[in-house]
C-alpha cells in the first residue's frame, strides 16, 4: 500500500516540534524514541506498518487542543487514534506524523438517567461505557465485534456498528454531542443532551470522518434500559440462497429481530472449535436473536421458526439457557480472531441489498477458486453488511497482493450490485483507491470540500478516505499556496 | 420559472439561476427567514422509482409527496418509523407535504425518541448544490461507511446547501397495535418525572408527550405483547396515579394541533428534564405542549410581542443547552429575529463555511436560517 513520502522538512524539524510538545505536556505524554514509536506502527490492519515520528498520550481536552495548534503551526499531520483496532488502516502512522493517542481520556464525565445519556472522554472503551451504566440496569447500544477493546473515539471516527445494530442503530444514531478539537486548536462543542441539530447536522458528518475533521474529545452518548431478556435461535441450511430467502421473509413478517448474523461453513467450523457453542454442521447458519420478557420471547420465537420451518432447516435449535446464549455469542463475536488461529486473513466489509446475497456468495466462490485463496463469510444478514475473510499467507511472496486485489474485486461486486465498500469498518488506507468506483469525481469533491472547512491545510489523518492521488494533490495544492 | 421534472432541469435551473432561489415542494413550509427570489418549484419530480420490502428501502424523488410514499408503504405493511409531521395545520396554508421537504427539514414526530430522527432512516441523497452540480452521496443499504455522510449534513439543511432530488430512506414494518396509557392532571414537572421512569424502563415506549394535561404513553408491536408491556407500565407507574389505556390520536402530538390557530408557534429540542422550565419561563396566555417524554416542547402564542418572548426564549435555552425555532409567526417578525437559534461562534464559522462552498454565488434560500 503506497504512503505519501515522508515531509523531509517536518523530520528535520523532529527536535523542535518534540521539545514544543513537551513543553505543553506532561513528561511522560510525549513519546520520540524509535524503540518505542513502534508500538504505534499499526493498527489491526496489521499487514501495513510504518512507525511514526513522535506519539503523545494528552489527557485532556486542553492539552489535545495544545498538541494540535503546536503541529498546525509547524505544519505536523496529525493522525488520529483510539485503541489502534481498525481493520481499515485507519490510525496507519506516516512517518512523518504525530500519532495522537486518547487512551488516557477514560473517565465518565456525567451518567444521567433521568435523560437516559452518558457523557464520557472518547478513550474509554466501548464495553466499559456500558460497564459504567450496567448496575442501573442501562446499555450503550452499538457493539462492534471488538467492544472490550475499541475506544469510543475510534467508533466516532469509523461510525461504528455492530451484531445488534439491525434493532439500535450504529454509532451516529447513538452519538448526542460531541466537543471536537480541530486541527488549528480550536474547540467547538457540538450538540448536547438534547435531540438533533438546531442548525446543520455537523455531527452527522463528524461522525464516520475517519478522524480528518478534526480530534472527538468528549462524547454525549444515548443510554437505553437493558431489555428484561434476550434469546437467539440457532437455524441450520444446507444453502446460502435458502438462509437468505429466510432472512427476506422473517423481516417481511414484521418482526424485527435484534440481531441476524450469517456464516458459512468454514466460519460454522472455526467458530465451533474456537468456542464450543454447539453450531449445527451445515452450509449456511443463521443466528437470530429477539428480546423482551420471556413470553414475548417465545411468541416472537414461535413466529420465527415457523418461518424458517417452511424452508426445510437442517437444524433448528432455540438457546436453553443463558450459558448456552452467551457461548453462541462468543463463538460469533470470536470469528475474526478464531480464523486469525489458522491463517493470515484480509476481512471485508462491503454491504449489498440484502436480495442480491445468494448471487454475491456464488460469486465469491468462484473468485475463491480463480484466486486460490480461501473465503470465508461471516455477516449482519438483516442489514446485507458481509464480512468476507479471505485467507492468505503473509510469508509466501505475492500472497498478499493476490488477496487484495480478490478483495478488491469483491468490493467492485458489492458496489456493483447497488452496495457500497464499506458497511462499518471505514475506508481508511485499504478501500481508499475503490472510492472512485463507488463515487464520480463531484461526489468525492463535496466530500473533499467539507475536508476544506475543517481542516483547510489537510494535516489531519493523511493519505485515507479518498484515492491517494486525489488527496496528495489537494495537500500539495495547499502546501504551495502558502 | 416553469416547474421542472428531472434532475437535469434543476441542475440547469441552479447553473443558470442569477439570483436566489426558493426551493419549493409541496409549499408547505414558509418557515424561517422570508426569502425573496425566484420559485424553483420541484414538486413535478415525482415518484418512487425503487421499493425492496425484503430490506427495508425506499427509493423516491424528492418532490413525491409524502402521502404517496405512505400509502406505498402501507399496501406492504411498512412504514417511515420516524413518523414525519406536517405542518400544513399549524401554518394554517394549503399544500401537500412532500418527501424531499420532510427530509431537508429533519421532520420526526412523537417515535423520534425511540426509533430515531428522519435523518437516522436516510440512506442516501441525490442533490444539486449551488453551483449546478449533481452530487450523490451514501447509498440504498442500511450500513454504509463509504466517505463522509453528506447525507446527514444535507438532512436539516432546509434546502441551503443543495436541492435534494432523490432520497432514499430506510422503512421498517408497521404494528400490530398500539395502545396509550394516560393518566390526568399532571403538572409538567411530575409528567416528565413519569415519562422518564417510563422511557427508563424495558418496556419500548414509542410515544411519550404531555397534552391538554395529560400524559401519554403509547406502546406498539404485538398484541400479547402490548399487553404484557401495559400491564408492567400501569403497575410500576401506579404511585402517579389511576391510569386509562385509551385510543389516542398521537397526530395531535406529531403536527401540535393544539396550537392550531395560534399566531406564533415555537419548536423548541432541550434535554427532557428542561421542558417544565421552558414553560415555566414563558409569559402567561402561551399553549404548550411535550413531546419526546420533555425534549421536544411546542409553544404556541395569539397576543402578545411574538419578537420579544422569541429573544427571551432563545436566550433561555441557549442557557440549558438545545435550540428554539420560530415555526410559525408573522413575516415582518421572521424577517428581523433569528429564527433559528443562534450558533456558538466556533460552530457558526464553520457552517458559514460550508454554505460558502456548497453554496458559493448564494442562492440556495439564502438566508432562511440565518441567525
Amino acid at each position: 500500500m503506497e504512503m505519501p513520502a515522508p515531509d523531509s522538512d517536518v523530520l528535520m524539524r523532529k527536535a523542535r516540534v518534540v521539545e514544543r510538545l513537551r513543553d505543553a505536556l506532561p513528561a511522560d505524554a510525549v513519546i520520540d524514541d524509535p524503540a518505542e514509536t513502534r508500538a504505534y506502527e499499526c493498527d489491526a490492519l496489521t499487514a501495513y506498518r510504518c512507525p511514526p515520528m513522535v506519539a503523545v498520550l494528552p489527557a485532556s481536552t486542553a492539552q489535545v487542543s495544545d498538541v494540535l495548534r503546536i503541529c498546525h503551526e509547524e505544519g505536523v499531520p496529525v493522525v488520529p487514534r483510539g485503541s489502534g483496532t481498525s481493520l481499515a488502516g485507519g490510525a496507519l502512522p506516516t512517518a512523518d506524523c504525530v500519532i495522537l493517542g486518547v487512551a488516557r481520556m477514560n473517565e465518565v464525565i456525567e451518567t444521567d438517567y433521568a435523560n437516559r445519556i452518558i457523557r464520557v472522554q472518547t478513550g474509554r472503551t466501548n464495553l466499559s461505557v456500558t460497564g459504567a451504566v450496567e448496575e442501573h440496569g442501562f446499555f450503550y447500544a452499538p457493539d462492534p465485534s471488538s467492544q472490550l477493546a475499541c475506544a469510543i473515539a475510534g467508533n466516532i471516527a469509523m461510525n461504528s456498528g455492530g451484531a445488534h445494530c439491525l434493532k439500535y442503530g450504529v454509532t451516529t444514531n447513538n452519538l448526542m454531542g460531541v466537543t471536537l478539537v480541530q486541527m488549528d486548536g480550536t474547540v467547538v462543542e457540538i450538540g448536547g443532551a438534547h435531540l438533533d441539530a438546531g442548525g446543520l447536522d455537523l455531527m452527522g458528518v463528524i461522525c464516520g470522518s475517519e478522524g480528518q475533521l478534526g480530534v472527538v474529545t468528549e462524547a454525549t452518548l444515548r443510554i437505553l434500559h437493558k431489555p428484561e431478556g434476550a434469546r437467539p435461535v440457532l437455524m441450520g441450511f444446507d444453502s446460502a440462497e435458502v438462509a437468505g430467502a429466510c432472512v427476506a421473509d422473517i423481516i417481511k413478517a414484521g418482526v424485527l429481530p435484534v440481531a441476524i448474523e450469517f456464516m458459512d461453513k468454514m466460519l460454522i467450523e472455526v467458530c465451533e472449535d474456537f468456542a464450543k457453542a454447539d453450531y449445527p454442521m451445515c452450509s449456511a447458519l443463521l443466528i437470530v436473536e429477539v428480546e423482551g420478557s420471556d413470553a414475548e420471547i417465545d411468541a416472537q420465537l414461535a413466529l420465527i421458526t415457523e418461518i424458517a420451518k417452511r424452508h426445510n432447516p437442517v437444524a433448528l435449535r432455540e438457546s436453553a439457557s443463558s450459558e448456552e446464549s452467551a457461548r453462541i455469542w462468543a463463538g460469533r463475536k470470536a470469528a475474526f480472531s478464531a480464523i486469525g488461529r489458522i491463517s493470515d486473513y484480509m476481512c471485508l466489509d462491503g454491504t449489498i441489498p440484502v436480495s442480491e446475497l445468494p448471487y454475491v456468495l456464488r460469486r465469491i466462490g468462484e473468485m475463491s477458486e480463480k484466486y486460490g485463496l480461501p473465503v470465508g463469510n461471516v455477516f449482519h444478514a438483516g442489514d446485507g453488511n458481509m464480512h468476507p475473510l479471505i485467507c492468505y499467507d503473509a510469508n509466501k511472496p505475492g500472497d498478499l497482493e493476490l488477496c487484495e486485489e480478490f478483495g478488491a474485486e469483491v468490493l467492485k461486486l458489492c458496489v456493483e450490485v447497488g452496495g457500497c465498500l464499506t458497511g462499518e469498518h471505514g475506508v481508511g488506507i485499504e478501500k481508499r483507491d475503490l472510492m472512485t468506483h463507488q463515487y464520480d469525481p463531484a461526489d468525492l469533491e463535496a466530500q473533499m470540500a467539507v475536508k476544506d472547512v475543517f481542516d483547510p491545510r489537510w494535516l489531519l489523518n493523511p493519505a485515507k478516505v479518498f484515492p491517494l492521488a486525489v488527496s496528495e494533490a489537494r495537500r500539495r495544492a495547499t502546501l504551495a499556496a502558502e | 420559472m416553469g416547474a421542472v421534472n428531472t434532475e437535469e432541469h434543476i441542475a440547469e435551473a441552479v447553473a443558470a439561476a442569477t439570483g436566489p432561489l426558493v426551493i419549493r415542494g409541496g409549499g408547505t413550509r414558509s418557515v424561517g427567514r422570508p426569502v425573496v427570489g425566484t420559485v424553483l418549484d420541484v414538486s413535478g419530480l415525482s415518484g418512487v422509482t425503487l421499493y425492496e420490502p425484503g430490506a427495508l428501502t425506499i427509493v423516491a424523488r424528492a418532490g413525491t409527496p409524502l402521502a404517496e410514499i405512505e400509502e406505498t408503504l402501507s399496501r406492504e405493511n411498512q412504514r417511515l418509523a420516524f413518523e414525519p409531521y406536517d405542518l400544513t395545520g399549524l401554518l394554517g396554508i394549503p399544500g401537500a407535504t412532500t418527501i424531499g421537504g420532510v427530509m431537508a427539514t429533519n421532520a420526526s414526530g412523537p417515535r423520534r425518541i425511540m426509533a430515531g430522527a428522519a435523518r437516522d432512516f436516510a440512506l442516501g441523497v441525490r442533490m444539486v448544490d449551488g453551483a449546478g452540480q449533481v452530487i450523490k452521496n451514501g447509498g440504498r443499504v442500511m450500513k454504509n461507511v463509504t466517505g463522509y455522510d453528506l447525507v446527514k449534513l444535507m438532512c436539516g439543511s432546509w434546502g441551503t446547501l443543495g436541492v435534494l432530488t432523490e432520497v432514499s430512506l430506510k422503512v421498517l414494518p408497521s404494528v400490530e397495535t398500539e395502545t396509550t396509557l394516560a393518566i390526568e392532571a399532571l403538572d409538567p414537572v411530575q409528567a416528565v418525572a413519569v415519562m422518564s421512569r417510563a422511557l427508563g424502563s424495558p418496556y419500548e415506549v414509542s410515544g411519550a408527550a404531555w397534552i391538554n394535561g395529560q400524559v401519554w404513553l403509547r406502546l406498539e408491536g404485538f398484541e400479547a405483547s402490548v399487553d404484557y408491556r401495559a400491564g408492567m407500565l400501569m403497575s410500576v407507574l401506579s404511585e402517579y396515579g389511576e391510569w386509562a389505556r385509551i385510543n389516542a390520536d398521537w397526530g395531535m402530538v406529531r403536527d401540535a394541533k393544539p396550537l392550531h390557530g395560534a399566531d406564533a408557534a415555537w419548536r423548541v429540542s432541550v434535554k427532557p428534564g428542561d421542558g417544565p422550565a421552558i414553560i415555566a419561563g414563558l409569559p402567561e396566555g402561551c399553549t404548550t405542549l411535550m413531546d419526546w417524554g420533555g425534549g421536544l416542547v411546542w409553544v404556541g402564542m395569539s397576543d402578545g410581542d411574538i419578537a420579544a418572548v422569541h429573544s427571551a426564549l432563545q436566550h433561555h435555552v441557549a442557557s440549558l443547552g438545545g435550540h428554539a425555532t420560530l415555526i410559525k409567526g408573522p413575516e415582518s417578525v421572521r424577517a428581523t429575529v433569528p429564527v433559528f437559534q443562534p450558533e456558538a461562534p466556533g460552530v457558526a464559522a464553520l457552517t458559514t463555511t460550508l454554505r460558502q462552498r456548497f453554496d458559493p454565488n448564494g442562492i440556495l434560500n439564502p438566508g432562511l436560517m440565518a441567525a
